[in-house]
């Protein structure tokens, strides 16, 4: 028993309701968030380095043991995932006091802000199936608000296709748990590895395996990405740099804990849609990249290549290709919450969200440019950066499960990726200068923000050593489920 | 008994669907409303349809019901009744901004 795994949840929840009441006073709905995030952060790194001392923690909501009550579990998977959150949503925070507008921020913003959290949060931490639904739609819910705030015609357009989408995927969900509780009769999601153990998988859990992979798929993008692009493109950008670190991160989270914990035991069967999908996905995510000539564009397409390679990682499912797994999502977060922002301050900047109008910016806005340039770097992969040992573990766990074909579409997407990013690079600060008049924008604040988080990136790769034995001790739960279980069952 | 809730899912399911294909938006919430409680449905006779008191110590009673899947469904309920608000909300606000409620007219406006 552990009553520090309530507090990541806690926190922003209660932190949201106090927002409530403070609607007019920006500045103290300003302070009660950074507050809040950097008690967040705390908590989240107490609770990595309790992992790491006491291994994995777990809490029984109620007192009820399990599998009868509701029960919370932060193994280093969880706890990891919980702190980049923290640290980039906080990030994010920051990034919003400058960019998000005063308008927004008086209709709840920062409330809907610490909700998604609390979704995000508790879709991490709950051992419990049925309750990742209820933080899926927490999370979910927050994301339709933050996605239509504003109201302008763009916005009420996807958001109308985005909850669609999400409601039919989230009554799938219900019914793979119901399906779930029919076939072994319990939610605890240690117990149901137990019960679908015993049961030897196949036939109908097999049928409940792929329903669960549809629903999280249609959540993280994985090759059900079709909505992605254009809803992603709709909000203001401090909101696409959280949707794009954390929205899709927790559809991979439930991804990677279902079929390494619960559908273990039919591989043959699982393994090879989840390959395929991985790589359509890559495949389809880089030519989207490469095709289209707008910032908003590229930079979405971009989120679906790397949603590919993570799970082609938990494809290879050797324990090398899932530390991978595990340490190029903790990348990802970062990298892609990095790209967002920089992302709005270039269409800032340049005043057009299309490449054909932009050029000559390395003049005026140096740091934002070679900011830009080294967060490509890191995002293809090349050494002493943060994508480089996540790649390199994916890559090398690929080939020792024997897919060279696949490695080779692996390392061809890094290609892809480069492309498009090198030409927002190219077309938006080299070449001549438009001849309109540009926009006078101050963008300190923001760069200030981006320039911590690329230190992050920068240490984040110089330290992959340090940070490899927290990813590993992760990877070691998630390639033997018999520790996970053990821990949650044992009281 | 089984085979009528049965019968009562696929029928919630099918004008769900139907509903949701359709070009109004104000038909499309009612489609995914009448989705949800389909799903709510099939989770109570997927639970297993049983006789019995209300699972409360002390009623002497032989059988009791399972009360998880109860839990669940009121559950998801609260919450597909929150989406729900949320989306009349959002089409109605879709209306009165773009001017229509047909998907397909608001697909081709431009920004």
């Amino acid at each position: 028993m552990s009553n520090l795994l309530v507090l990541p949840i806690l926190i922003p929840l209660s932190t949201a309701v106090i927002l409530i009441f403070c609607k007019e006073k920006i500045r103290l709905q300003r302070g009660i968030s950074a507050v809040s995030g950097l008690l967040n952060i705390l908590t989240a790194l107490l609770l990595v380095s309790r992992v790491h001392t006491e291994g994995i923690q777990t809490l029984q909501m109620g007192g009820w043991m399990p599998p009868y009550g509701i029960v919370f579990v932060g193994d280093m998977f969880a706890v990891l995932l919980v702190m980049m959150a923290s640290l980039v949503s906080f990030a994010i925070l920051l990034y919003s006091f400058s960019s998000i507008g005063e308008k927004r921020e008086r209709y709840y913003y920062y409330t809907f802000f610490h909700f998604l959290l609390v979704g995000v949060y508790g879709s991490f931490l709950t051992g419990d199936i049925f309750n990742l639904f209820v933080f899926f739609e927490v999370m979910l819910i927050s994301s339709y608000a933050l996605i239509s705030l504003g109201g302008t015609r763009l916005q009420l357009r996807e958001t109308s296709k985005y909850l669609l989408i999400n409601i039919v995927s989230s009554t799938l969900f219900v019914a793979a748990v119901a399906y779930l509780y029919a076939a072994v009769g319990t939610l605890n999601m240690a117990h149901l590895s137990q019960r679908i153990a015993e049961a030897g998988q196949g036939g109908v859990l097999n049928v409940i395996a792929m329903l669960f992979l549809i629903v999280f798929s249609l959540k993280a993008g994985l090759f059900l990405f079709f909505w992605l692009p254009g809803s992603y493109s709709a909000p203001p950008f401090a909101v696409r740099a959280l949707f794009g670190a954390l929205l899709t991160k927790v559809g991979l989270y439930a991804i990677i804990r279902t079929f390494t914990l619960l559908f273990v035991n039919d591989t043959d069967f699982t393994q090879p849609w989840i390959t395929w999908m991985a790589v359509a996905t890559m495949i389809l995510g880089g030519l989207g990249a490469v095709a289209y000539n707008d910032i908003p564009r590229i930079l979405n397409y971009n989120v679906i290549v790397s949603v590919g390679f993570v799970i082609f990682g938990l494809a290879a499912g050797t324990p090398g290709s899932l530390n991978g797994a595990v340490f190029y999502l903790l990348h990802d977060m970062l990298a892609k919450a990095l790209m967002f922002m920089l992302g709005g301050m270039i269409i800032t900047a340049a005043g057009t969200e299309r490449l054909a109008g932009m050029g000559g910016m390395i003049k005026k806005y140096p740091l934002i440019g070679w900011m830009f340039f080294i967060l490509t770097l890191a995002l293809v992969g090349i050494p002493p950066l943060s994508g480089f040992a996540g790649k390199l573990l994916i890559i090398r766990g690929a080939l020792d499960a024997g897919m060279l074909a696949l490695s080779l579409i692996g390392l061809g997407s890094s290609f892809l990726v480069l492309y498009s990013l090198i030409k927002i690079f190219r077309l938006a600060f080299w070449g001549n200068e438009p001849e309109k008049e540009l926009p006078q924008v101050r963008l300190k604040h923001s760069s200030a923000v981006a320039a911590c988080l690329l230190v992050l990136v920068i240490l984040m790769g110089i330290g992959s050593e340090a940070i490899y034995t927290y990813v590993s001790q992760a990877g070691e739960v998630l390639s033997s489920p018999a520790l996970y279980i053990e821990s949650v069952m044992k009281e | 008994m089984e085979l009528l809730m049965a019968v009562a899912v696929g029928i919630l399911f099918t004008i769900g669907i139907y509903l949701i294909l359709s070009k109004s938006l104000l038909r499309i919430v009612l489609g995914t409303s009448l989705m949800t409680h389909g799903v709510h449905l099939l989770l109570l006779t997927m639970a297993g349809l049983k006789k019995g008191a209300a699972p409360v110590l002390g009623t002497g009673a032989d059988t009791y019901v399972d009360p998880l899947p109860q839990a669940l469904i009121l559950t998801s309920i609260v919450i597909s009744f929150g989406v729900t608000a949320f989306f009349f909300v959002l089409a109605y606000r879709s209306y009165q901004v773009l001017g229509t409620d047909e998907m397909d007219s608001i697909k081709e406006e431009k920004e």
